[in-house]
């Protein structure tokens, strides 16, 4: 078992096993923890696919906007925990068998006899100076330059979308409205009210009005 | 030297996980929207496994313009979801049947 090989098993089982806390756990934030690991670990995998640029966006992208965007929302939402653990008993079953079925049937698809070490070999070592970042920049900006731009367009659309949907209008702000400034009355400001003179108080119980000695 | 089959069967395990995630999780749409992601990454890592044993990066080009959907996807639906609780309080998937005709 050469390094390589202990360094992918280290990472893929690292991924199976966060991949299923998240799916198990009854607090949405160690949920979002555990995806963070699993991204983490998927990474890893990737570099060793020789993909350099994207195992650093999914890092950068995914765990440092993504997921910090999940775990405001969860840590800003009143979830209500053990109501959301309903039905998890009684689905467990089913999803588990659905899921080794389905895990059964791709591994039988892409398994070794298809894709095994015979009929796809380990390409040949890239030259020294090889760049993945060049090579992928100079695919990007040639042949689908038009398509990058269409997600470059895509992503201001998320962004108008997702401010419009929660902005919310001023709330208990304390602003100046200057037009209501300009237009005020004097009626509105100073209020003149009638008021009797003064009269004298009658500390001696006395009826007043009799004359003073 | 690790298998092309390897990568795939990695990849095929936390699709798995991701669908028995959405099954299971049928209460809480954040879950639901992790174990998209958690399907969306198992994709992702067939289209680079694909990419460097065939010898041709279209296949990260793929990943990258899949990568950005996915963000677009997460801060939508983000955003929807804070949407719902303010109206509604909740974010069970049961109790969410305003659009029931």
């Amino acid at each position: 078992m050469t390094a390589i090989q202990i360094i992918f098993y280290i990472f893929s089982s690292a991924a199976i096993l966060s991949a299923l806390l998240v799916v198990a756990s009854n607090n949405p934030v160690r949920g979002a923890l555990s995806l963070v690991l699993t991204f983490f670990a998927m990474s890893g995998i990737w570099l060793l696919l020789h993909a350099e640029f994207l195992a650093l966006i999914l890092v950068l992208v995914y765990v440092g906007a993504v997921m910090t965007l999940f775990l405001f929302v969860v840590m800003m939402l009143r979830v209500n925990v053990v109501s959301l653990r309903e039905g998890f008993v009684r689905y467990l079953p089913f999803a588990a068998l659905l899921a080794l079925m389905i895990i059964g049937l791709m591994i039988i698809v892409v398994g070794p006899k298809q894709f095994g070490l015979t009929s796809m070999p380990v390409p040949i070592a890239e030259a020294a100076d090889y760049n993945n970042l060049a090579d992928l920049g100079r695919v990007l900006y040639t042949h689908y330059a038009y398509p990058f731009e269409i997600a470059a367009v895509l992503l201001l659309t998320a962004i108008v979308a997702a401010i419009s949907l929660t902005h919310r209008k001023p709330y208990r702000r304390k602003t100046q409205d200057i037009s209501k400034q300009i237009a005020v009355k004097r009626g509105d400001r100073v209020k003149l009210i009638p008021m009797p003179s003064a009269k004298k108080i009658n500390l001696t119980g006395k009826p007043s009005g009799a004359g003073q000695p | 030297m690790i298998s092309l089959a390897d990568f795939l069967i990695v990849a095929a395990i936390l699709f798995g996980i991701g669908l028995a995630g959405i099954i299971i999780n049928r209460k809480n749409i954040i879950v639901l929207l992790m174990s998209i992601e958690l399907m969306l990454l198992a994709v992702n890592t067939n289209f680079i496994a694909f990419s460097y044993f065939l010898g041709n990066n279209i296949g990260q080009v793929f990943v990258f313009f899949i990568l950005t959907v996915a963000a677009a996807e997460a801060a939508i639906g983000l955003a929807i979801m804070v949407v719902l609780f303010r109206k509604s309080g909740t974010i069970e998937v049961d109790k969410l049947d305003l659009l029931k005709g």
